[in-house]
């Protein structure tokens, strides 16, 4: 497909006639989709392209088969990855080399190359096809499904999935009210976390009388471990641009902005390109196909400050001022950005509006729970088997997605919790992965359905410390504006700190619980509401845990470096002495014998040692530096202190 | 563009047909941040004329921001991601070894305007941490072997081009 090829469509018609002809016109014999997002990039995606380029070229094959660059797979670990269409082949974790014989035996010959394949370790199973992959399974991939063979800087293309058809239906019905009575009868609810729904959202902006009024798209993914608006963001951009358009229709606003934080340079690249080509041939602009409606988009680069994603922050940041939050009545949809009516969702949500349009509300409720409709994307990681970007229907249970979809705990390992919601959510034990992924039914158990973020852990992750990480960072984040949460926070982390280093007392878990009603209760925003839910789930469901390490100063899963310490196993150690050449601390010895061993009172659990022994002797091993009751040698931490220093 | 153009010019340049509304300010300051690396003084200054804002209320805004820097950068760029699944895996640990091993082959004192190390919320590529920024790549699956070899090459290359450098004085 030619760049150039990008007219003025000037009417309705026009436009309905471009769908169909790009819908219907005949695919090449094979299309080559390569996985070629921010992770496939990190993973050598490009150079794969090359080779396939240089290898299609030579072969003088352009013209038969195409190479398409997508956005993103899902199945981020096995990065990059290859589905070959109309099969459907699938080779992941590519490299160079492998490209020649791709091309030669697949694309060529039609064979696929089992030795290339992907092979489930556990099961010795071999995958050949994309929708066979035990990941793909049990999800409902609506959203995620156009990111396998879309080129996300193609709006032809786009116009191949039927994209700017929902645009065009909305437009011929001259009625923004039934656009509106459309989400809303489809119950889909704001993707970003707080589950506000849509329609009603939409309603209250359009009812309040102004002559200006914005949309706002929140690409401020702050979530540390969640990356589905990237995702969406990279691999279809024009999907959250045709939503946002349709938005402006119905609520009668002539500009938006599309804030992404500026960690996700090439979904800022991508967006540009698609609102460059959409201004092109007039889906932005004054007057969008011929019709007498004016809307256009703006880019917004947030500048790495996760209280932005709070919709009153939002506002701020975009407006050019610090990222404060402010108290809400008034919502931002009666006087939000510029002291005008504003609606502000999340990526996903703008994504999922043409599809409501497509389809029918009646078919997008089909699927979900009673108050929580149609399917959201997860981005499932930690420690299970399989990570990626999910996409699921609403009301199946968390254990299915852990269980079967990242198909459970890797070799030898147990899944312990799931953490959802990033530092605004809270971890679930395995006792509650019967749980539907439904708004309330979480918020009931203690976290958040969040924006995405689903990460598992297995028991090499020791809770206390994954509550004082959240708190550290919710510390970190906090704007400062209220005292609940800039001081709650800080006061957090001091006492998760003494319950790490075995100081604390059991009254310091009782002071948690009540710093963090406080904080639920007195904080201005979001983020200082919900930054104690790490700790108060952690105390709900784990409270053993956080007693284990203040009464018998025993870290359980062997994390908390202050209560932990190495040891060498004499029958696996082969004496090559590597650990003690690399202890920075001068803390493994050697015996007289001559074997060596470590001094606990120089060891800093830095863990190098651990890291160095090689895999085939596995000598160095974890153990707790307290026996039982805490006794056992102290180390004077005060004048020993060569790991904080900075 | 014009290369002869002063770095300060070329701010100038851009600010001339630049809006005037306050909610370019972010915006405007990522490209001075891309043109020279940090939000100089005198950029600062510029731009509070432009927008007819105090400096006071500009700083703010830049020190607010992670992003923004008002010092200048080192020559090489180290980021480690301190994402919830990086920092299961183990990205605390990682960190630290960039410093040991910074210390150990710059000097304990001598690094920090050679490099600076920081830390980064998620990266976004969770699936293939712990992950670390060096130089503007991405580097995935860190382990603290994988941290020595990074540091070791810097160090290298940078001493590689001392030596040219010294070769081309003689």
């Amino acid at each position: 497909m030619t760049k150039n090829s990008l007219r003025r469509i000037n009417s309705l018609i026009e436009l309905q006639k471009l769908i169909e002809f790009w819908a219907g016109k005949p695919r090449p014999e094979k299309i080559i989709s390569l996985s070629s997002a921010s992770c496939g990039r990190a993973s050598g995606a490009l150079k794969i392209s090359s080779a396939l380029d240089k290898c299609l070229r030579e072969l003088n094959l352009t013209d038969r088969f195409e190479l398409k660059l997508t956005g993103c797979h899902g199945f981020c670990q096995l990065e990059p990855d290859l589905v070959i269409f109309p099969e459907g082949y699938f080779y992941p974790s590519l490299y160079p080399e492998q490209v020649p014989a791709i091309v030669e035996k697949t694309l060529l010959a039609g064979e696929f190359l089992h030795e290339f394949a992907f092979k489930d370790q556990q099961s010795g199973k071999v995958y050949s096809r994309v929708f066979e992959l035990p990941l793909y399974q049990k999800q409902l991939r609506w959203l995620l499904d156009a990111h396998l063979d879309l080129d996300p800087l193609s709006l032809e293309d786009y116009f191949a999935h039927q994209g700017f058809s929902a645009l065009r239906k909305v437009l011929t019905w001259d009625n923004q009210e039934k656009v509106i009575d459309l989400i809303t009868a489809s119950g889909l609810r704001g993707r970003g976390g707080a589950g506000f729904p849509t329609g009603l959202k939409w309603r209250l902006a359009r009812n309040v009388e102004s002559q200006e009024k914005y949309l706002v798209c929140n690409g401020d993914e702050g979530d540390p471990g969640a990356y589905m608006d990237r995702g969406l963001l990279e691999s279809n951009p024009f999907s959250v641009v045709e939503g946002m358009i349709i938005g402006g229709y119905a609520i009668g606003a002539r500009k938006g902005f599309i804030y992404i934080r500026q960690e996700y340079p090439l979904a800022i690249e991508r967006m540009e390109a698609v609102l460059r080509s959409c201004r092109q041939v007039g889906l932005l602009g004054e007057k969008i196909l011929g019709t007498e409606f004016s809307f256009d988009l703006e880019i917004i680069r947030g500048a790495g400050a996760f209280v932005s994603g709070e919709e009153t922050a939002l506002i701020a940041s975009i407006e050019g001022r610090r990222a404060f939050p402010r108290q809400r009545p008034p919502f931002p949809v009666v006087r939000g950005l510029f002291g005008q009516p504003t609606v502000i969702n999340n990526v996903e949500t703008w994504a999922n509006v043409p599809l409501i349009i497509r389809q029918g509300p009646e078919w997008y409720s089909q699927v979900g729970t009673t108050t929580s409709k149609g399917t959201k994307i997860f981005s499932l990681v930690g420690q299970v088997r399989f990570t990626g970007l999910v996409e699921v229907p609403l009301g199946i249970s968390i254990g299915e997605v852990v269980q079967e979809i990242g198909g459970g705990a890797p070799a030898g390992r147990k899944i312990k919790a799931v953490q959802t919601g990033g530092p605004s959510g809270g971890c679930l034990p395995t006792s509650m992965f019967n749980l539907p992924l439904d708004y309330e039914a979480l918020q009931a158990a203690g976290t958040i359905m969040g924006s995405g973020g689903m990460i598992v852990l297995d028991d090499s992750t020791c809770l206390v410390d994954l509550a004082l990480y959240f708190l550290k960072f919710a510390s970190g984040e906090s704007c400062g504006k209220c005292a609940p949460c800039r001081l709650g926070t800080v006061q957090m982390v001091e006492i998760l700190e003494r319950i790490t280093r075995g100081e604390a007392q059991l009254s310091d878990l009782d002071r948690l619980e009540k710093l963090g009603r406080v904080m639920q209760k007195g904080s201005l925003c979001g983020l200082g509401r919900t930054a104690a839910n790490p700790v108060l789930s952690g105390l709900r469901y784990f409270r053993e845990e956080f007693e284990t390490h203040v009464v018998r100063k025993q870290c359980p899963a062997l994390v908390c470096r202050k209560l932990i310490t190495y040891a060498i196993d004499r029958e696996k150690c082969r004496r090559c002495y590597l650990c003690l050449k690399n202890c920075p601390f001068g803390a493994i010895k050697k015996e007289a014998d001559g074997w060596p061993y470590v001094d606990e009172e120089l060891c800093q659990s830095c863990g190098l040692c651990l890291n160095i022994c090689p895999k085939e002797f596995d000598a160095i091993f974890k153990k707790p530096r307290y026996s039982e009751g805490g006794e056992g040698r102290m180390v004077d931490y005060e004048n020993n202190q060569g790991l904080n220093r900075k | 563009m014009n290369r002869e153009l002063k770095p300060l010019e070329k701010i100038k340049m851009l600010l001339s047909n630049y809006p005037k509304e306050r909610h370019h300010l972010i915006n405007f300051l990522h490209l001075i941040q891309d043109e020279l690396g940090y939000l100089s003084e005198e950029a600062i200054e510029l731009l509070s004329e432009h927008f007819s804002l105090s400096p006071a209320e500009i700083f703010g805004v830049a020190t607010f921001y992670a992003s923004f820097r008002i010092t200048q950068p080192a020559e090489h760029e180290i980021q480690v991601c301190q994402g919830t699944a990086c920092h299961v895996r183990g990205a605390e640990a990682i960190l630290e070894e960039f410093s040991r091993q910074l210390d150990k082959h710059y000097g304990e004192q001598g690094w920090s305007s050679k490099v600076s190390l920081r830390k980064v919320n998620c990266l976004g590529c969770c699936a293939i941490g712990p992950v670390a920024v060096v130089d503007g790549q991405i580097e995935s699956r860190m382990t603290l072997t994988k941290v020595r070899e990074i540091v070791r090459r810097l160090y290298q290359k940078d001493n590689l081009e001392k030596i040219r450098e010294q070769n081309d004085q003689e």
